[in-house]
C-alpha cells in the first residue's frame, strides 16, 4: 500500500513537472474558457491547460451558450473559441476586447494571417481553416474505374456505378439532418450556382433561378443515400464512413482525421480527400470556407486578459501543432500538411475560390428559415418552387421582429 | 380543521405558486403583445478571413446594432397588440389553404402542421394508456402473490426512465442500424428504415408513449382494485356474470374517478409534448407545440431569438391545454358535488 502510494506520487510529480516545463510560464490566474468540442479544440485547450489555473469546457452547444456567458458582468469565461459564424452575435453585442495591444506584447509568433481583424482592429485570432470537402474511398473508386469527381454531376455519375456494384450499402453519405446541417447544405450548394442571398434592401433572395438548380441538385443526393438522411449530422455521416457503409461525402475537413483513427475506424488508410466539388462548370466548390479561433471577453479585468492572452497563445504554439498535426488544418506555423488536408487546401486555393461563410445578422435568421422549411421540399410535401417561397416568407416575418428589413 | 393551521400548511406552496408559475405566466402574457427590437445601423465594415497563404480582406455594408456608451445594444420595446399571435397562427395563410381545400397547404403552416401532431398524438395515447395500465394492473393483481413484486418492478421500469433518455433508446433501437432494426431486417430479408418517413415515426412515437406512460395508469389502477367492494364481486359471480361483464359492470364504474384522473394528467402532460421530437430527432416530419416554442427561442448563430413569437406560442399552448381539460374537470366537479349530498 505504502509502495503504492510513493510510486502514485512520484508519477503525479513527474506529470507535474512536464507541465511546467510545457509552458512556458506559470499562470497564476484562474482562467475559464468555452469552445467546441471537436479535436482541435481538445488539443488545443490541453495544451492551455499545462500552464496552470486554466479550466475548459468543451460544448458543442457553446453557441448558444457563449453570448449570455459574455454579457454577464464579470464574464463567465475569460477564453471564447469561436468560428466565423458565431462571433457575430458577440461582434454586435460589443462582449469581445479588441486585442491589438496583447498581440503587440505577446503574439510574436502569429501571421498576420490569423489575426481577424474587423474594421482594422483585431477582434480575435484564427487557429485554423474548414470546409466542406469530399471524402472518397479511394479502393472503391479504383476498383470501379471512376475518377475523382469534381463535380456534382460527377458525384452523381460516380454514385450511380457505386451503386450498381453494390460494394457499400448507400453510395453518399449527407449532413442533412434538419434544421442547422440542412441548411448549411443549402448555403454550400446555392452560391455555387451564383447565387446571392440578399438584395440591398436585406429581403431574402433565394428565390431564384440558382435557388432552383441548388434545391434539384440537393434533391438528387436522396436517390443514393441513407433514407433516413433526414436526421444525419456530422458526426452520423463519419460514422458510416467509419464502418464503411458509405463511399462518398461532402463532409467538414475537421472530420478528416477521424479516418486515420484505428481505435474506431474500419477503413485506415482508404478514404482519400479531394476538392469540394463545384457545382456548374467553371463556378467555384460549392462549400463555404470557415475558419476557428479565440476571443477575449471584455467584461473582465485587463490582468485577466493579460493572463487569458498569454495562455491562449501557449495553446496556439507550435508544439500543441506538433502534438497534433492531422486533428485540422492549422493556420499555426509548425504545421505539416499531410494527405488529409489535401482536400481542403484544393477547395481553398480554387479559382474562383468559395466564399466565407457569410455570417450576418440576417443571415442567422435565414439559415433558420432555411432549416425550418427545407425538411418539406425533401420529403416531397412541397415543390421547389413553394419551398423558396415559403423560406422568403419566414426570413420575412423574423426579419421584420429583429429589425433589419428597411 | 383552524384557518391559522391550514393557512400554515397551503401558504408556502400558494406562495411558491404565485412567485414560480403566475408570475412567469404574466409574464409571457406580457411579452406576447410586445416586441422588442433592437435599433440597427448600416455601417461599412471590412473583415478579414484567413486563407492558405494570404488573407482575404472584403468590405461589405452590414446591419449591425447600434451600441450605448456603455457597449450595450439599445433595444426598444413596443406593444403590437395581436401581431405576434398572427405570426405564428398565420390566419391569411391557413384560410387560403382551406379555401383551395389543400390539408398539405395547411400542414405546411408551422403552427397548424404542430396542433395536428399534438392533438392526434394526445388523444390517440389516451385509450390506449388506459387499455394497458387497466390492463397490467388486472394481470397483477390475479397474479400469484410470489410473482407480483417482479412484475410491479419491472413494468415500473419506463416509468422511472427519464423521457428523454426514454425516447433516445427507443430511437437507438430503431434508427437504420440499430439492434431491432437489424434483426427485422435479417428476419423479413428487406431493408427497414423507420426514421425516413413520418408515419413510421410517428408510430414509433405513439408506442414510446405509452411505454411511458401506462406504468403511471398502471401504480393508480391497481391502487384501485385493492378497494374493489369484495361482496359485490362475489354476488355478481353467483349471479351468473362472466369476467367480461364483472369488468364492466362492476371493476370499470367503480375506478371510474382514478379514470378520470389519468386522463387528466395524461392530457396535460402530453400536449406539452417536447421529449419525444427532440429524441427522435423528428423534426423533418412531425413537430409538436411545445418543441415550437422551443424553437422560436433558442438563438440562431447570430444571436437572434423570437422571443414574442415564443410568448405567443407559450400562450396558445396554455390555452389549448385548457379546452382539453374543460371535459375531465367538469366531470370530476359533478362527481365531486355528487358525493357532497
Amino acid at each position: 500500500m505504502f509502495l503504492k502510494r510513493i510510486v502514485l506520487a512520484g508519477a503525479v510529480s513527474l506529470m507535474g513537472s512536464a507541465a511546467v516545463a510545457a509552458c512556458s510560464f506559470e499562470n497564476d490566474v484562474p482562467i475559464k474558457s468555452l469552445s467546441a468540442g471537436f479535436e482541435a479544440w481538445k488539443a488545443v485547450t490541453d495544451a492551455m491547460a499545462e500552464c496552470g489555473n486554466f479550466q475548459a469546457e468543451l460544448d458543442q452547444e457553446f453557441r448558444t451558450k457563449q453570448p449570455a456567458a459574455f454579457e454577464a458582468n464579470p464574464a463567465l469565461y475569460q477564453i471564447g473559441g469561436v468560428s466565423n459564424g458565431t462571433i457575430t452575435p458577440l461582434l454586435n453585442s460589443g462582449t469581445i476586447r479588441p486585442l491589438d495591444d496583447l498581440v503587440e506584447k505577446y503574439g510574436q509568433n502569429l501571421s498576420p494571417n490569423q489575426l481577424i481583424r474587423v474594421n482594422g482592429q483585431i477582434m480575435a485570432i484564427a487557429m485554423m481553416v474548414n470546409t466542406q470537402h469530399l471524402m472518397y474511398r479511394a479502393d472503391i473508386l479504383a476498383d470501379l474505374g471512376i475518377e475523382t469527381p469534381t463535380s456534382w454531376d460527377e458525384v452523381y455519375a460516380a454514385a450511380e456505378k457505386i451503386k450498381a456494384a453494390g460494394v457499400v450499402d448507400y453510395p453518399l453519405g449527407a449532413t442533412m439532418k434538419s434544421g442547422w446541417n440542412l441548411a448549411q447544405e443549402f448555403v454550400n450548394m446555392y452560391p455555387g450556382f451564383g447565387g446571392v442571398f440578399f438584395n440591398d434592401d436585406n429581403s431574402a433572395a433565394v428565390n431564384s433561378e440558382a435557388g432552383m438548380k441548388a434545391l434539384a441538385t440537393m434533391k438528387r443526393a436522396l436517390e443514393y443515400t441513407d433514407p433516413e438522411v433526414l436526421v444525419s449530422d456530422s458526426t452520423y455521416v463519419q460514422q458510416q464512413f467509419q464502418q464503411g457503409k458509405i463511399a462518398m461525402a461532402n463532409l467538414w475537413a475537421s472530420r478528416a482525421g477521424a479516418m486515420n483513427d484505428e481505435a474506431e475506424s474500419q477503413v485506415v488508410g482508404k478514404v482519400a480527400m479531394a476538392a469540394a466539388p463545384v457545382a456548374m462548370q467553371g463556378g467555384a466548390p460549392a462549400t463555404t470556407l470557415w475558419w476557428d479561433g479565440i476571443v477575449i471577453a471584455r467584461n473582465i479585468s485587463d490582468e485577466e486578459a493579460d493572463a487569458a492572452f498569454r495562455v491562449a497563445m501557449e495553446g496556439l504554439d507550435a508544439e500543441t501543432v506538433q502534438g497534433a498535426n492531422d486533428a485540422a488544418i492549422w493556420l499555426i506555423p509548425g504545421y505539416e500538411p499531410t494527405e488529409i488536408a489535401a482536400g481542403a487546401i484544393a477547395t481553398a486555393t480554387a479559382n474562383p475560390a468559395p466564399p466565407a461563410y457569410p455570417s450576418t445578422t440576417q443571415m442567422g435568421l435565414l439559415h433558420t428559415a432555411l432549416g425550418n422549411e427545407l425538411p418539406a421540399f425533401l420529403t416531397g410535401e412541397l415543390d421547389a418552387q413553394a419551398t423558396l417561397e415559403a423560406i422568403e416568407e419566414a426570413y420575412t416575418i423574423s426579419a421584420r421582429e429583429a429589425n433589419v428589413l428597411e | 380543521m383552524k384557518f391559522k393551521t391550514f393557512a400554515a400548511f397551503v401558504g408556502p406552496s400558494i406562495f411558491m405558486m404565485l412567485l414560480f408559475i403566475a408570475a412567469p405566466l404574466v409574464s409571457v402574457f406580457i411579452q406576447s403583445f410586445q416586441e422588442t427590437i433592437t435599433i440597427q445601423e448600416q455601417v461599412e465594415v471590412e473583415t478579414c478571413t484567413p486563407g492558405f497563404v494570404t488573407q482575404t480582406c472584403t468590405t461589405e455594408i452590414k446591419t449591425v446594432p447600434v451600441l450605448d456608451e456603455n457597449g450595450k445594444t439599445i433595444t426598444e420595446t413596443r406593444w403590437v397588440g395581436l401581431q405576434s399571435y398572427q405570426n405564428v397562427l398565420q390566419m391569411d395563410k391557413l384560410w387560403e389553404a382551406v379555401g383551395a381545400g389543400s390539408w398539405n397547404d395547411i400542414m405546411q403552416i408551422d403552427f397548424w402542421r404542430a396542433l395536428r401532431f399534438t392533438l392526434t398524438y394526445t388523444l390517440l395515447t389516451l385509450p390506449l394508456v388506459l387499455g394497458v395500465g387497466l390492463a397490467i394492473a388486472i394481470t397483477v393483481n390475479n397474479a400469484t402473490r410470489s410473482i407480483r413484486g417482479p412484475i410491479i418492478f419491472v413494468s415500473l421500469l419506463p416509468f422511472i426512465i427519464t423521457p428523454v433518455i426514454g425516447a433516445l433508446s427507443i430511437y437507438w433501437l430503431f434508427v437504420g442500424d440499430g439492434i431491432l432494426t437489424a434483426l427485422l431486417e435479417r428476419w423479413t430479408g428487406n431493408n427497414i428504415s423507420m426514421f425516413a418517413q413520418g408515419w413510421t415515426v410517428e408510430l414509433l412515437m405513439y408506442l414510446y408513449k405509452v411505454w411511458s406512460s401506462a406504468p403511471f395508469a398502471f401504480v393508480i389502477f391497481y391502487a384501485g382494485l385493492q378497494t374493489v367492494n369484495m361482496d359485490t364481486l362475489e354476488s355478481a359471480v353467483i349471479d351468473g356474470a362472466s369476467r367480461w361483464e364483472r369488468l364492466r359492470h362492476v371493476i370499470i364504474p367503480h375506478l371510474m374517478p382514478l379514470i378520470v384522473f389519468i386522463a387528466l394528467i395524461h392530457l396535460m402532460d402530453t400536449y406539452r409534448e417536447f421529449e419525444a421530437i427532440v429524441g427522435f430527432r423528428s423534426q423533418a416530419h412531425v413537430i409538436s407545440l411545445q418543441w415550437l416554442t422551443y424553437d422560436f427561442m433558442t438563438p440562431d448563430d447570430a444571436g437572434n431569438r423570437a422571443i414574442s413569437r415564443a410568448s405567443a406560442s407559450a400562450m396558445l399552448t396554455m390555452i389549448g391545454i385548457v379546452f382539453l381539460l374543460i371535459w375531465p374537470l367538469r366531470r370530476t366537479w359533478r362527481d365531486h358535488k355528487g358525493s357532497a349530498h
